[in-house]
């Protein structure tokens, strides 16, 4: 269902604004929502201000000088801090993208807003609860599956492996995803039928349906053919405005509904 | 776990910067809706025209009055803009046009393109009184 607003026990309040770090000479503004389950408090946006001398580039070693700082409690996901485990993606400045590979120094001037990533169930501050978006992903049975056991391995044409570039580099970040208004409202439903898969889980379907080696190409259709898993799509264009790899989900999903066409003539 | 009943729902509309293709596809929507709304008042002129000469000069003064004017001049630019975006739809459909920097110009050329193609509409519209 689209609703345009949050529910009540979801709307941010004002939070607290954290003391200037003495003695710093070069400040950066930063607003970032903060939630947490061990109270019955409504989520909040705090206002801290980091030492940008003492500070790397990136928006996420911005986050960790506020947490080894100022603020231990604040909570968020990272691990690989150059932008390929996928851990780190947030709502940053109105977008979703990697903390690490967002400089400071493209957000423009002023505070830096920093949510976690839209319409998800919160976890704790950054953290939003990806289950549902994993589950989509094994949906698609993101794996090569041949008709017969071959006897030695599965070779590829060069021109036929070219086809997966663009794909297969996706890891998994759910900016795209949760950048998506028709994921939003209808991403996730309560009895689990009637969802829109979503840009992430639809770019790799369409991975596993141009794969040369792989048979199953009319089953994987089949599961995609029904008014909402694939066809909520409506090319919004934000997954790929946002994907932080400069990957184009859009486009793959106009790629299945082309096949859809073909395969129905 | 949580001594919350549930957890929120992270903000999304209220912090999203937008897009010129996200605008462009809520207005395609929203023209699209606008459609039925102005069918149903051309569906009330030529009603009017088919019951009398005074009930088609009722509705024609109405048409014509300021407020009107303002809804028919919303009426055709949300045609012209389902139009052109409409283009756009049937070259996604096909294949092209999905590049970040073509699809924004192209929205960009939706909007632009319909208040143009509007003011040249009424423009004709103006100079030749409308046929009278």
């Amino acid at each position: 269902m689209v609703e345009l607003t949050l529910p009540k026990s979801s709307k941010v309040k004002k939070g607290k604004t954290w003391p200037k770090p003495e003695g710093a000479k070069s400040l950066r503004e930063y607003r970032i929502y903060r939630w947490s389950p061990d109270d019955e408090e409504n989520p909040q946006v705090d206002t801290y201000y980091v030492d940008t001398d003492d500070c790397g580039p990136m928006i996420l070693d911005a986050l960790l000088w506020i947490k080894n700082n100022i603020d231990p409690t604040l909570t968020l996901r990272r691990s690989c801090r150059e932008g390929i485990c996928g851990s780190c993606a947030m709502n940053i400045d109105g977008g979703n993208t990697l903390a690490c590979t967002k400089g400071m120094d493209e957000v423009g001037k002023g505070a830096i807003a920093v949510y976690p990533l839209p319409h998800q169930p919160v976890v704790k501050d950054l953290v939003t609860d990806l289950t549902n978006f994993y589950e989509q992903h094994a949906a698609i049975q993101p794996f090569l599956q041949a008709s017969e056991n071959p006897e030695t391995e599965h070779l590829q044409a060069p021109e036929d492996r070219e086809k997966l570039d663009g794909l297969y580099e996706c890891i998994l970040c759910a900016s795209c995803s949760t950048s998506c208004p028709s994921y939003w409202w209808n991403g996730s439903k309560e009895d689990g039928k009637n969802e829109y898969l979503g840009p992430a889980a639809l770019l790799q379907a369409y991975r596993w349906l141009v794969d040369s080696r792989d048979d199953e190409r009319n089953r994987r259709l089949d599961f995609l053919e029904d008014n909402f898993s694939l066809y909520r799509c409506h090319t919004i264009m934000n997954c790929a405005q946002v994907c932080p790899k400069g990957l184009n989900p859009a486009e793959a999903i106009a790629g299945i509904k082309r096949m859809m066409v073909e395969r129905s003539r | 776990m949580a001594n919350h009943a549930t957890a929120p729902v992270s903000p999304h509309l209220q912090i999203w910067r937008w897009t010129v293709t996200m605008a462009a596809s809520i207005f395609q929507r929203a023209t699209g809706v606008a459609q039925y709304a102005g069918a149903i008042l051309l569906t009330i002129w030529l009603a009017s025209a088919a019951m009398s000469e005074q009930a088609f000069n009722t509705v024609q003064s109405l048409f014509a009055s300021p407020l009107g004017m303002i809804v028919l001049v919303g009426y055709s630019w949300s045609i012209c803009f389902h139009l052109i975006n409409g283009v756009r739809f049937l070259f996604w459909d096909a294949g092209y046009g999905f590049k970040i920097k073509t699809a924004n110009l192209t929205g960009w050329l939706a909007f632009g393109g319909s208040i143009v193609l509007t003011a040249i509409i009424w423009a004709i519209v103006l100079v030749t009184g409308g046929g009278n």
